[in-house]
This record gives structure tokens, sequence and C-alpha cells, in this order.
């Protein structure tokens, strides 16, 4: 066990925890914010990622014991006293989700790549989400989701 | 109110999952809950010699072990075939049992054999670790072609064939074989698919002990099925006191249509110990365990006459069933194929065998498409030879053969009632700009790529439902569904459906639908699926049905709401029932003024009493309340159609396909929500271009699945799509009111065969599924390419 000092979606948390635990694991099981979704076991699907630091990162292949002093926003966390990032607001808009699954990684990918990146290309879209599996859309409602995004941010 | 219906609406599900609120089955954790691992095969096939749980019983944290034994013990059925196939020697096809835990032999790798139940996961699964399996390995066949040739893996099986199938008049095809001015032939590998569905499969049982009430909260993609066949064939829990709860399910694909070992034993299993039991699939068990898809190895010849009419189809297939028959095993590779193998041509004459075979891999099912994008795969690459062999353009010789008049009956099996397939095939060639693809081609060889380009004109039978159709052909349930529209007293309305919802947006779609038919605001409207204690018994969602025939059965109920409305608008405003129109959640009296809105109509019919001032706006013999129920059972399957047409370029050094145009027109009938429906679509095609570039389930000789993780599957990703153009036809469907024909898995349908036959156009000479660079580099070798030599 371990004790770490963490700031999750702006609340501080101190807590001892086993040394293996995984973000993703922390953040379902002991804090229930299963916005986060855990869709792989090999670190490939994206459905898991959050914002370490500002950055993100697949929360699944993290583990806590790494993060004490961090910062981490989780899907939950990027909404403004309950309106909707306007990342969100633009997967709404153009049906950048069907079952949800994928959702909560993509949009959290979403909002790094318009941090490093301001008004991505297409192409440079595509290749940015590459980390991030979605089986329900096919991708094309996701990009204009992020171009318009891009132009309202 | 604008009209709902066609309008592209921002789907009223959304927000939850956006803001990380949706509930899937992982998400949900109980009081008192405990933990599921399940104990697995390692081997493709062996006899099972002894199960040894006793060390893992004293593991710390575990509660309790269950084994084969343990459920013959308690009499839990196995799982079951649902729909039966009848050989042409008239045999029904042979089902060996299938036990929820494998007790004297395992025949895939991930069979499923014990289950460690414990305070923790981690418990449970170092627990799994002493669970002492002795097995007597066994050969083992996976192969789709050598299955008949190996020896009997199921006692009493011969030739590891299930059925030998027939459909169609073998004399009359002979004939036009006989006949043929021309005969084109092709071999055909359907590779093998895993579906994917992003969310892990998951179950928590909650047995009840008080009440004697089990809950299962499974990802499923029609509960009350569930619940009808874990109570009558595998005897979990009798019906009347099995609640089974399918919460947000993060995609389907078909894959979470059968009932699994894991529901059963999970549900089981929480009655034995008398606490919730929880159980997640890691995304490799997930690979090994869920039903996989697809698996046909198939030869077909086509016969044409001199004037290149097509004058005869002949389909041999042989399809892999995997270890066991699943619910929809049988009926995916036969009755959901072979009719569809005729494609939308004018064929007169057809027949089409198919073999279901027996192999150590995991059971194959329905995977999104189901049988058709197989068929649509075999006609589509057959009629592009064709073309091809006798010098005519693609869209041409497809012209000159499509049926032209409707309704039209098939010579196989549908009657297809609406359509128009010279309208969406002209409307892809001007959208994909066809008559210039020569300039591109030459613009890609000068950057030293090889350009192609290929047609897909597909149709499907979906809205499977006709009952009287698919019970006569072997079906175990009528597919009928069911919704009941319940208006509440202050006026807003609850709508149960028994399809469901995994990603299809049926909040919303089907709040369109109700809000169009009552005037009622989408906001004031709830559409509730997937609880077996919340709404009347439904079938599910599977065979893009749930529209046309879900979609139709609330039509129905809204139909009785206004019947039943216009009797109490007439006692309130002093009026005839048949004098009172309704418009716009509006009763009107004619010629008159007066009216009551819908919602006062409600309201009143909550209030039946006399109260003060208050007279009944009841007429006597009108019960309370405002509440109705339909069950529709349409009289025939719907036929979407379209066209795509596809370009690739293939670097001829690597042997690299990438995807670079890509054009889609539906006729999908009525579309009720434009949105949602080119959701469908792109999806969809994301899975076809997925089968034809990229996905491959392999096993190896042993019998190991070699492609178990998203390291070795590989799944479409956002990089290797362009932008993909998408435009409409439509001609309604005359077997419902709505007019529509279902989108659901058109995109998965059609979209392997304008790939491949993308491919075979730039590599020009075949290659089959998937086109990975190592195939293509290989057949462009073969080929003579001096580039691809190098
Ligand atoms: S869960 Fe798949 S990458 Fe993290
Ligand atoms: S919306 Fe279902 S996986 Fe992306």
């Amino acid at each position: 066990m371990i004790s770490i000092n963490i700031k999750i979606n702006g609340k501080k948390i101190s807590k001892e925890i086993p040394d293996n635990i995984l973000l993703s694991e922390f953040l379902r099981d002991n804090l229930s914010l299963t916005g986060t979704h855990v869709g792989c076991d090999t670190s490939q699907c994206g459905t898991c990622v959050v914002h370490l630091n500002g950055n993100s990162v697949k929360s699944c292949t993290t583990f806590v014991a790494d993060c004490d002093g961090a910062e981490v926003t989780t899907i939950e966390g990027i909404a403004n006293n309950g309106k909707m990032h306007p990342m969100q607001e633009a997967f709404k808009k153009h049906h950048g989700l069907q079952c949800g699954f994928c959702t909560p990684g993509m949009v959290m990918s979403a909002v790094d790549l318009l941090k490093k990146n301001k008004n991505p290309s297409e192409q440079e879209i595509r290749d940015w989400l590459e980390g991030n599996i979605c089986r329900c859309t096919g991708y094309q409602g996701i990009v204009a989701a992020v171009k318009d995004a891009a132009s309202k941010m | 109110m604008a009209n709902l219906v066609g309008a592209k609406i921002e789907r009223k599900e959304d927000k939850k999952f956006l803001t990380g609120k949706g509930r899937y089955t992982a998400d949900i954790n109980l009081s008192k809950q405990t933990y599921a691992y399940f104990v697995r095969s390692p081997h493709a096939r062996a006899k099972i010699i002894k199960v040894d749980h006793s060390k893992a019983m004293k593991a710390p944290g575990v509660i309790d072990v269950f084994t084969g034994d343990s459920v013959v013990k308690d009499k839990i059925g196995g799982l079951i075939c649902g729909w039966k196939i009848v050989s042409q020697d008239g045999k029904d096809m042979k089902c060996p049992p299938h036990p929820v835990l494998a007790k004297d032999s395992v025949n895939f790798v991930g069979d499923h054999i014990a289950v460690v139940v414990a305070e923790t996961l981690e418990q449970a699964k170092n627990a799994a670790e002493l669970v002492n399996v002795s097995y007597k390995v066994q050969k083992s066949v996976t192969r789709t072609d050598e299955a008949t040739k190996f020896e009997n893996i199921h006692e009493g099986i011969d030739n590891n064939l299930s059925f030998d199938f027939l459909l169609g008049d073998k004399g009359k095809t002979d004939e036009a074989f006989s006949k043929a001015d021309k005969i084109v032939k092709v071999d055909i590998v359907n590779n093998r698919l895993i579906p994917n569905a992003m969310e892990p499969r998951a179950a928590i049982g909650d047995y009840n002990a008080s009440s004697d009430e089990l809950t299962l909260y499974t990802a499923s993609q029609n509960p009350h099925l569930d619940r009808l066949i874990m109570s009558a064939f595998n005897a979990v829990h009798p019906e009347h006191k099995f609640r089974i709860v399918s919460p947000d399910v993060g995609g389907g694909f078909g894959s979470k249509i059968n009932v699994y070992a894991e529901d059963v034993v999970i549900a089981y299993a929480s009655k034995k110990i008398g606490r919730p039991v929880k159980w997640v699939a890691e995304r490799s068990e997930s690979f090994m365990s869920d039903n996989h898809g697809r698996d046909h190895v198939t030869h077909a010849e086509l016969a044409l006459n001199s004037d290149s009419k097509i004058t005869g189809l002949k389909v041999d297939t042989i399809a892999n069933l995997g270890a066991y028959s699943l619910v929809l095993a049988a009926v995916t590779p036969t009755y959901l194929y072979a009719p569809l193998l005729l494609g939308i041509y004018d064929i007169p004459a057809a027949c089409c065998t198919v073999k279901g075979v027996y192999t150590n891999t995991a059971p194959t099912d329905a995977y999104r498409g189901a049988g058709r994008p197989e068929a649509t795969y075999v006609i589509e690459r057959i009629v592009t030879e064709a073309a091809k062999e006798i010098g005519m353009d693609q869209a041409e010789f497809r012209k000159k053969n499509f049926i032209k008049k409707f309704p039209h009956q098939q010579c196989l099996v549908h009657n297809i009632d609406s359509g128009d397939y010279d309208a969406h095939l002209d409307k892809a060639i001007e959208l994909s700009d066809y008559k210039n693809f020569e300039n591109r081609r030459s613009q890609s060889a000068k950057k030293g790529k090889l350009r192609g380009i290929g047609f897909s004109t597909y149709f499907e039978a979906c809205g499977v439902a006709p009952s009287a159709v698919v019970m006569s052909i072997g079906s175990g349930v009528g597919l009928w569904e069911s919704a009941e529209v319940r208006f509440n007293a202050t006026g807003n309305v609850s709508v149960f459906t028994g399809a469901h919802s995994h990603g299809q947006s049926h909040d919303t779609t089907f709040a369109q639908i109700v809000g169009d038919k009552l005037g009622v605001a989408i906001e004031n409207i709830d559409i509730v699926h997937g609880d077996t204690d919340k709404g009347p018994f439904g079938m599910g969602t599977y065979g893009s049905r749930s529209l046309a025939v879900g979609g139709t059965a609330i039509v129905k109920a809204c139909d009785k709401i206004i019947a039943k409305g216009k009797k109490v608008a007439a006692k309130m405003l002093d009026g005839k029932p048949e004098d009172i129109d309704f418009k716009a959640g509006e009763f009107i009296l004619k010629n008159s003024n007066k009216k009551k809105t819908i919602g006062e109509i409600a309201f009143a019919c909550y209030l039946p009493g006399t109260f003060g001032d208050v007279n009944s706006p009841l007429p006597e013999g009108v019960e309370p309340g405002l509440i109705e129920t339909s069950f529709f059972d349409p009289s025939n399957f719907s036929f979407p159609s379209g066209s795509h047409i596809c370009e690739v370029e293939v670097d001829e050094e690597t042997g690299e396909t990438k995807l670079v145009k890509y054009t889609v027109v539906d006729d999908f009938g009525t579309v009720i929500n434009p949105l949602i429906v080119e959701g469908q679509v792109y999806g969809g095609v994301a899975q076809g271009v997925g089968q034809a570039l990229y996905e491959n389930a392999h096993y190896d000789k042993s019998g190991q699945l070699t492609s178990a993780s998203y390291m070795d599957y590989t799944m479409p990703r956002a990089d290797n799509f362009p932008h993909i153009a998408l435009d409409y036809t439509c001609t309604p469907a005359t077997s419902n009111p709505l007019g529509a024909k279902g989108c659901g898995e058109a995109g998965t349908i059609a979209a392997p065969a304008a790939v491949m036959n993308a491919v075979i156009d730039a590599v020009g000479t075949d290659v089959q599924m998937p086109a990975t660079a190592e195939k293509v580099w290989k057949a462009l070798k073969k080929n003579g390419s001096k580039k691809a030599a190098a």
C-alpha cells in the first residue's frame, strides 16, 4: 500500500492504495467514475482515455502510484457547470456516437488534439484518433464533430 | 407542430453517454457482490479426465467453485440451437449437446469448464489457476474445407456434418446451365470475423432468497428471449420470477443475441450462493468466446446467354458452425443466406447447397448482416467477373439484368414488394463521378499506384419477422414485435418496446414516430426497453427489424390510443366519436370550434368519477386509463437495396491497399431520421471494409486462436477511411404502414464486395479477403508485377 495525493476533476483526494492498482480501476471501482471504460486488455482500444496533467493517457496502463501529485480529468469533469463542453456538443450535433461505449475516450482524445493543434485537417484528426477504436460509427460523424468543435473553440 | 418524421433530430440519448453517465452492465455494483472468473479450455479438443477444484476451494476469498458436475446435479440445461434446419434428405440437422460447463470434453479454445466465485476479482482469478483439469488432448480440426474429411468430433455426427441444405430447383438450374452460352466460375472464401462490440460481454446475477426472485443484468440484444430460453431450456429459474435487465449496451452486431454459457452460469451461481455474482469479460475472453461470424468456403457458377442475360446460378457452400450450434447458427448460412444469392437480378433458375460443418473453433452465429453479406459477396463477385469476361461495362451489365418490375417473385424465396434499382445505381454513378474514373486511374499510376474500382449493387431481406414464414422454415419462435403506449395522467408518455437499443437510437427515432402520431413533444416521450419487468414480451433487436416491426407496433398502439381518445372526446364535447377528428394532438368536433388536447383527454381518462360539478368524462363501457398495447406481425420482409461504388489505390511495391473514394446510394424506403440512418450506414460500411481489408479470425494448426487481441486482429480505425459520400433514393416498403425498410446492416452487406471488386480490379488477379498487404503483394507477384517482385 502507498498513500497518494491526487486531484480528480478538481477535487483533492488523499488515499491509501495498493501499489498495483491501475488508474482505470481506481476511477471506476473506488470513485464510481464509470464514464471511463475498459474495452481491452492490451492498451489498444482507447475507451479508457483520460487527461493526466492535461495530456491524454490510457488509464488502463497508468498506475495510480505514478500519479502522486497529478491532476486527472475524466469525461465526468469536462462539462462546465452543467453545460457540456463544445466537443461534447459537437459529438451530439454530428451523431459522433451510437452505443456510447467508445465515446468518453474518444471525446477526451479529441479535446487533447485541439489543445495541441487548434485547426487540424481531416487527415490529422483521423491520424490522431487512430488509437481509439469505435465499432459503431465508422468514424465519419466523429471526424465531423472534431472539425466543428475546432471551429468553435 | 412540425413533422418530426424525416427530420435530422439530435439524439435524446446522447447526453448521458457524452457526460459519462451511461450505465453499462460493468458499471453496476450491488451490495454484497461477489466476482466470477471462468476456467476455460486451453486445448482445441480434449477429453476431460478430471476437474479437481479442491485446492481452489481452499484459496483465500473463494466462496464456491462450480463445474460440469454441479450443473448436471442441479439439472441446468445446455445451450440450444433456436432454429432447426432440415437437410435435403428430409432429416433434421444434428446438434451436439452443449453444456454450460463442460464435463466430458472440450471442443474449442475458450470452451467453458468451471467458474470460481470469490470475494474479489483478483481472488477469483488466482483461485481459477488452482483448478486442476486433466485432459487427454485429441487431434483437432479448424479449417472449414477440411471438416468433412476429419474424424468425428462429436459422437454420432458423421463427417462432422450438421446439415446438408438445398434450396432451389436443381433440375431447372442444370437445364439452364446445359443451354448456357457462357459459364462464369468463382471460388470464394468468406473470412471468419469476430464481432467486437466495444463493450465486452458482462453479467451480474442477483438472487433474492426472500422473494425467490432472480435478476440477471446482462449485455443482451433481446432480454425477453433470453429469459424465455433460460427458463424453458436451461431451467435456471421460472419465467415469472425471473427478471432480465439489459441496461445500456455497448454495441451488439449479433454477438449479444445468444444466451451464453456465462449468462446461465452467473444466474445459477447467484442462486446457489445467495449473493450477487458479477462477471465482466476480458477482451481476450471476448475474442475466444463471443460468437464469431461468416467463415464460408464457396464455389459458384453463373450461366449467361448470348444476349448477356443471366440464366442460372449454382452455389455450393460449406459453412463453419464452429464447435456447437448456437441460437441462430443454422439459419444464418441457410435461409438468411441462400435466398439472397440472387441479388437484385432477374435470375430464372437457381440452386444452392450449404453444408453446415462442426470444427474445433468458437461457435459462429449472426454477425451484422448475418448471411446476407456472405450472399451479396458471392453474387456481386461473380456478376463482376461475368461482366469482365464478356467485356461489358460493370454498370451496364448489372442494369441489363436488374429486376425491373415490382412486386417480383424471385425463383428461390422472396417476393420483393418495391424497388427501383436503376435509380440508385444511376445516382451512385453520378455521385462517384464514374465517367472520369479512367483519368483518376492514370493519375494514380503517375504516383506509382494501381487504382481499381468496384461495384456492389445489393439488396437484403430485413425486418426479420413474418412469424408464419419463419416458423414454417424452422424458427422456434415467431418474430413479431410488441409495444405499449402508456399515457400518464399528467400528459407525458411512456412507450415500452420489445426492441432493444444498443446504439440504434430508438430513444429518438421511436419518440419521433410517437410525437408525430400523438402530437406530443418528444421531450415528453420516454422510450423504455431492456427490462423484462417493465414492458410486454418482445423479440429484441437484430436483422434490421426494430423500425419496420417494432416501430410499426408502436404506430398501431398509438392508433388504439387515438381511437379511445375519440370516444372520450366525443362525450366531453357532446358529439359522436365518428365526428371527432384527431390532428396534431387535438381532438376536434367536426364543424365546430370545440376541441380537447390529448393531454386533457389523458387526464380525463384517469379521473372517471363524479366530483362536485365534474361528471365522468368516460362514456359508458369505456375503461379508465389510457394505455394501449399492440403486437405487430408483418406480412412480408422488407427489401432495402442500394449501390456502393468503391475506389482503392494499391501500392505495387508493398501491396498495401488504401481506400480512396467510397460512394453509397441506398433505398431504405421511408427514413425517420437521416442523421441516424447515415450513422448506421457509415458504421456498417466500416465493418464491411474491415472484413475486406483487415479483419480475420485465425486459428493455427493446433487450434489456438492466434488473433485474440487487438494487436493481432486488425480493427478498422479512423485513419483507414476517406470521407464517405452518401445519398438516397426512396421506394417505400408496402409491408408496414411506415414504409420503412431497415438500414442497420446494409453497409456491412454491400461493402465487402465493393471493396474486393476494386482491389481485384487494381491488382488484375484474384485475391481473397482480407486483402492484406502480404496477400496483395503475393498476388501482384504471381500476376507478373515487376515492382512487387523486387
Ligand atoms: S482499455 Fe483499451 S486501451 Fe485502455
Ligand atoms: S459508439 Fe459504439 S463503439 Fe463507438
